[in-house]
């Protein structure tokens, strides 16, 4: 039989074991599910990113691994890249940025800059604390900010940054083979033209100068 | 113990005799005599100021523990933490000093006069409000001994100033020359009206059972142990929920907040009101909830005295600060629990369900008085409260008048 006001009981009930539980809950795993977040942090998912890093490996300055193609710039939907080719001293322009700068105040975090880059050098990171008093220069990052190591990327995306290392040394080793396989491919050429200027000598006295392709340099 | 019990009139005491000590040190030091008449005239001064300062005092504080404390297990109630940041540099205090930074703020806000108000009543229904809030505490019995005013009839004292809030809370929605305030307003009064009848007939009943209408003899005519309360009966048990269903009523407390339902009515009377004058209505509808708390401890939870004789080691004032704490946790925890009335609701469960009732128990602590031996009252009691209870809780909230054949002019 449903006695009137059996309902509210019920309901108090309910407030009643959340108040008891929410003291008694230490895991945070039901109740009380907030983190005071200065003092605790999310462990943030893997999957989760905010804005594009640099990577280098070893050196900052000699193991950046972008060559200042300017795609990423091309690709950026709002334009917040801004790339400047480096020069050698005598005015050539070399495959190493000069200037990188993101404004992270216009960045919308889509990837596009890391999908279309052709070397992994661009990836996104995942620091959420960037806030600043000053909105303009403050938010515009420069390069030796972006600079990250690949030991980071691997710390904060673990297996995306081991899918770029195994492509990256997929790619080494393809490449390594390759340049194995013009190499030799090079040397039997020219060992043929040898025989052949030489027999070609010895049979008659045309004397002619044998062309041979340089072996391609493997890649370091 | 007996050092605890007497802890508060030996202070009391001692301050008493230090100002005599002073008015005669000051006599013999400046020369003049005073007359016997005008010493006693001081001492009964400051005696009543002691009085009066204590218990704004101790209001105050729990006030300000409460408006912290609320905030708290509400929160915990709807897995939060609450207020827990405030505190004192590295300290954090569980955030216990909320109230402090609530009252800076609250204090130096602008107060807003609205152009079209008026002016004097807008400022005067403040004070309207507090001063019978800051009254109510005077006849409660606190503990043994610890009656600031005994008076033969402080029940009736009690429900005369508590109803004159009303008033003040007419005054405040009138005065503010917002529609708003005045809904508010119009609410609060069919509220508390409609809610006074159950409060004051549930007091009645008590008064009847215990014979008089002083406080302190109804706390000592339930004294002994938790069985001589009036709640352990079936007609106070009824009385004194009905007392407590409608104290929640007069102190506008959830579900009973239509007066300043937030999101319907932006704010009721208060709509108007910024900075001290807003708080000062806080303050006193807070005083004016542990006031009508501390009656009903008064009248069914045994007052002062301790649940069972052996717990009597216990001061007698512990006891009724605890049950008042109790009280007040509990309408914590019903407005986490139940929401808020529709106005019409709120009249219909008053007038259809308090009322018939608050009679029933009258009608069933009559049936306990006079009938001779105890199993016939408790038998008799039961019966005139359960089936009025079961009754009205079955039928009187149905509606009979259901719109069945309904004809759509257009739609068809």
């Amino acid at each position: 039989m449903n006695i009137p006001g059996s309902g509210i009981l019920k309901g108090m009930a309910v407030t009643a074991l959340n108040f008891v539980g929410s003291f008694l809950d230490r895991a945070h795993a039901k109740r009380l599910i907030t983190e005071q977040y200065p003092e605790e942090r999310p462990t943030l998912p893997e999957a989760s990113r905010s804005f594009p890093f640099l990577i280098f490996d070893g050196n900052p300055e000699t193991g950046i691994r972008c060559v200042a193609c300017k795609i990423c710039e091309k690709e950026c939907p709002p334009q917040c890249i801004y790339i400047v080719q480096d020069k050698d001293a005598n005015g050539k322009a070399i495959r190493r940025p000069k200037v990188f700068d993101i404004d992270i105040s216009v960045c919308m975090g889509c990837q596009i800059c890391v999908e279309v880059c052709p070397f992994e050098s661009i990836r996104m990171d995942n620091i959420y604390e960037v806030s600043s008093y000053d909105r303009f220069s403050a938010l515009v990052v420069s390069k030796d900010k972006l600079l990250k190591s690949n030991e980071y990327y691997h710390q904060i995306h673990p297996t995306e940054a081991d899918a770029t290392d195994a492509r990256i040394e997929a790619a080494r080793v393809k490449k390594t083979a390759t340049a194995k396989a013009a190499a030799e491919k090079a040397a039997a050429a020219k060992a043929a033209a040898a025989a052949k200027a030489a027999e070609e000598k010895a049979a008659a006295d045309q004397a002619a100068a044998a062309t041979t392709t340089q072996p391609e340099q493997p890649a370091q | 113990m007996n050092f605890l019990e007497n802890l508060p009139l030996a202070a009391k005491k001692l301050v008493l005799d230090l100002v005599e000590a002073a008015c005669k040190w000051a006599c013999a030091k400046t020369g003049i005599t005073l007359p016997d008449w005008g010493l006693s005239l001081i001492l009964s001064l400051v005696s009543v100021l002691l009085v009066i300062v204590t218990i704004i005092v101790v209001y105050l504080v729990m006030f300000a523990l409460m408006s912290v404390l609320e905030r708290k297990i509400l929160a915990r109630m709807q897995n939060r933490y609450g207020p827990n940041r405030v505190g004192f540099f590295r300290w954090r205090l569980w955030g216990l000093l909320q109230p402090v930074a609530d009252g800076i703020k609250m204090l130096t806000k602008e107060d807003i006069v609205p152009r079209g108000a008026d002016k004097i009543v807008h400022f005067l229904a403040p004070i309207v409000m507090v001063a019978p809030a800051l009254m109510l505490p005077a006849i409660i019995p606190y503990g043994r001994g610890m009656v600031p005013i005994e008076l033969a009839s402080g029940i009736l004292y009690f429900f005369a100033l508590g109803a004159s809030t009303e008033l003040a809370v007419f005054m405040a929605g009138w005065s503010s020359n917002n529609k708003y305030s005045v809904m508010g307003a119009m609410r609060a009064i069919a509220q508390m009206i409609s809610y006074e009848l159950p409060l004051i007939m549930s007091a009645v009943v008590v008064a009847l059972v215990a014979g008089s209408l002083s406080p302190l003899k109804i706390v000592e005519a339930q004294g002994g142990s938790i069985l001589n309360w009036f709640v352990c009966t079936p007609w106070g048990f009824v009385a004194c929920l009905l007392f407590y269903i409608s104290a929640l009523a007069e102190a506008n407390r959830c579900p009973f907040d239509l007066p300043e339902g937030e999101s319907e009515l932006v704010a009721g009377h208060l709509t108007e009101y910024s900075g001290f004058k807003y708080a000062i209505f806080f303050m006193a509808e807070y005083v004016g909830m542990f006031a009508i708390n501390g009656m009903l401890v008064t009248l069914f939870l045994g007052g002062f005295n301790a649940p069972a004789p052996f717990l009597s080691f216990i001061p007698s004032w512990c006891w009724f600060f605890g049950k008042l704490a109790f009280l007040a946790f509990s309408m914590v925890w019903v407005r986490a629990t139940l929401p808020r009335f529709r106005i019409d609701q709120m009249l219909q469960f008053a007038w259809k369900f308090m009322i018939p009732m608050s009679f029933a128990s009258f009608l069933s602590a009559a049936a306990w008085c006079y009938s001779g031996n105890a199993a016939l009252a408790w038998a008799l009691s039961t019966v005139i409260v359960g089936v009025p209870y079961l009754v009205l809780g079955r039928f009187c909230f149905t509606r009979h008048h259901a719109v069945d054949n309904r004809r759509y002019l257009y739609s068809e």
